[in-house]
């Protein structure tokens, strides 16, 4: 039994949630902040991958880092090349997923109260200190919310990972385009098979939040 | 101790532009919601940047747009009480006073002083709470709490009183005017309450529209508010257009009268302004004859309406309110009001 397809996905899922935690709550904190016309525009233009077909993307990340364009090129001089290899699904997943954090941490900092910030200013809390300790916590739910749909999305994501990495057992195989191949060649015990792991895995994260939320309401109460 | 105010901010259609010296302990900011009072504490504090001017306290220059000098609200040592108490919402109460404490590094010392104001603020058994959990008054306390123990320069509060019910107001209002003299530090209070700026301010600005109309001694705006919103603010519930006939006469036509004042009347006279409270049957000035049109009872008081006999049509009744006892039992066919409480009022 080869087990690389759930390592794969698994490290190139966690990875670009990571990636996504971090940009995807930058570019919320500052949409926010943005006069309304830039960030009607701005908003349009992160929210995209959301709607677009990830083929599309695909097809984009392709013309951004195929190894005849001008990136793909300085990248390939660095020893960097995101075609073909299992991190360039770390990108893929990561510009899939981005929106799903970046809309609901913008609506999660909208929601926040200015006031609570200007609170910890006039006690003299640091601006870093605030973000991170009364900002982000008070924000938490739907920050949270962000990460796991984030998550499941890059696990989950397969058109532009199969158009960027395609299928190469062992090397960059994900559990999705690993069902999509066993499936094509007609081995359909072990897509069945890779069909459970990935409901498992799923039904997991799901549960855990819904878990993390009932004892957060109950510390809340106490 | 003093505060020196002189800012200009424009916000889309609307600019704050206020001048003031704050010399008493508490200086209240009294104006409709609206008029630009809570941004002028956000300018002092510094979360919200003027275009141009200058605040200094105590001498210090906190902004100066002519000099560059802006500080952050971390360095303004100036603390802020806001409407809605913002507490930290994911925080206990302890740990809510704790942030307050931060500049302290001996935890010994932080721990004694975290002590210390739970008991000055009767927070006892609380101090495992969340916000959420907290009543209206106990919040104000955390607020006050996280915020005098932090030790500011400066006290902004923003409406303290606005978020709790009326009773636990007349009741927790001695007890905050108390801890205010007692941390002796100056107070910038923001209120639309005359009753709060009167039982707690001794100092007055009224605001309109981003102006300060009138500033004085809490008691001299009462006696003389001077313009017509201030008047109106204060609670002088009977205002009329009215013209200078001379030095000690005011006319107001749409009540058909001439009033003598006891102070000399400006030449700008817009309005004249007569206290509910201030009418009399047996006043020796300015008697006229008056119909009565309704009665209306509240707790403690009457408030008797009224027109004097040439009103015009147009003018809506005059209020008189007088104690229940002193209600009479037929009512009289004139009043009159003294020369000292005829308000003379400008723009």
């Amino acid at each position: 039994m080869d087990w690389y397809p759930l390592f794969n996905s698994l490290r190139i899922a966690a990875l670009s949630s990571v990636i996504v935690f971090f940009t995807g709550i930058a570019a919320a904190y500052y949409a926010v902040r943005l006069p309304r016309l830039a960030k009607g525009v701005l908003d349009v233009v992160l929210t995209l991958p959301l709607v677009l077909p990830p083929t599309v993307i695909g097809y984009f990340l392709l013309l951004l880092f195929g190894s005849r364009r001008p990136l793909g090129m300085a990248l390939a001089q660095i020893c960097v090349k995101f075609v073909m290899t299992w991190y360039g699904g770390v990108i893929a997943a990561a510009v899939v997923a981005f929106p799903l954090l970046y809309r609901t941490a913008r609506g999660a900092f909208e929601a926040f109260d200015e006031t609570l910030a200007q609170a910890g200013q006039t006690l003299g809390l640091s601006n870093t200190y605030i973000f991170w300790r009364i900002r982000m916590p008070a924000c938490r739910e739907g920050i949270i919310a962000g990460v796991v749909l984030g998550f499941a999305r890059a696990l989950g994501e397969y058109g532009a990972t199969s158009m960027l990495i395609g299928y190469t057992p062992g090397k960059t195989a994900t559990i999705s385009t690993t069902v999509y191949q066993l499936w094509r060649t007609g081995d359909d015990t072990h897509a069945f098979f890779w069909v459970l792991v990935n409901l498992a895995i799923s039904a997991t994260v799901l549960l855990t939040i819904n878990l993390l939320e009932r004892r957060q309401k109950g510390v809340q109460r106490a | 101790m003093s505060l020196h105010v002189e800012i200009r901010k424009r916000l889309g259609d609307f600019v704050l532009e206020t001048a003031f010296d704050a010399e008493d302990a508490v200086t209240g900011l009294l104006g409709a919601s609206g008029c630009g009072k809570s941004l002028t504490l956000k300018c002092i504090a510094g979360v919200e940047t003027p275009d141009e001017g200058r605040i200094i306290l105590d001498g210090e220059t906190l902004f100066d747009s002519a000099r560059g000098i802006n500080l952050k609200p971390q360095q303004r040592r100036v603390g802020y009480l806001f409407q809605q108490y913002a507490l930290f919402p994911h925080l206990t109460v302890e740990r809510n006073i704790l942030t307050g404490l931060h500049r302290e590094r001996d935890t010994a010392v932080r721990q004694r002083r975290l002590r210390k104001m739970i008991e000055m603020m009767q927070l006892d058994g609380l101090e495992k709470l969340r916000p959420a959990q907290l009543s209206g008054g106990q919040a104000q306390r955390v607020a006050l709490a996280r915020m005098l123990v932090n030790e500011p320069r400066l006290l902004l509060l923003d409406e303290p009183f606005s978020a709790l019910d009326s009773h636990l107001r007349d009741q927790l209002q001695p007890q905050f005017l108390a801890l205010l003299r007692s941390y002796g530090r100056q107070a910038v209070l923001v209120t639309h309450s005359r009753d709060e700026a009167y039982h707690l301010c001794g100092q007055l600005c009224v605001m309109e529209n981003g102006r300060i109309v009138r500033d004085g001694a809490t008691k001299e705006v009462f006696a003389d508010p001077r313009s017509e919103t201030a008047a109106r603010l204060t609670g002088c519930k009977n205002i009329t257009p009215a013209r200078k006939i001379d030095e000690r006469t005011v006319e107001a036509p749409a009540w058909g009268l001439r009033f003598t004042a006891a102070q000399p009347v400006p030449d700008d006279l817009c309005a004249s302004g007569l206290r509910a409270h201030y009418f009399h049957p047996r006043a020796a000035a300015n008697r006229a004859r008056v119909q009565w049109v309704d009665e209306l009872e509240e707790p403690f008081e009457w408030i008797l309406l009224f027109r004097y006999v040439e009103q015009d049509k147009s003018a809506p009744p005059l209020w008189w309110r007088l104690p229940k006892d002193r209600k009479p039992a037929a009512p009289p066919d004139v009043l009159g009001i003294a020369p000292e409480n005829v308000l003379l009022l400008t723009r």
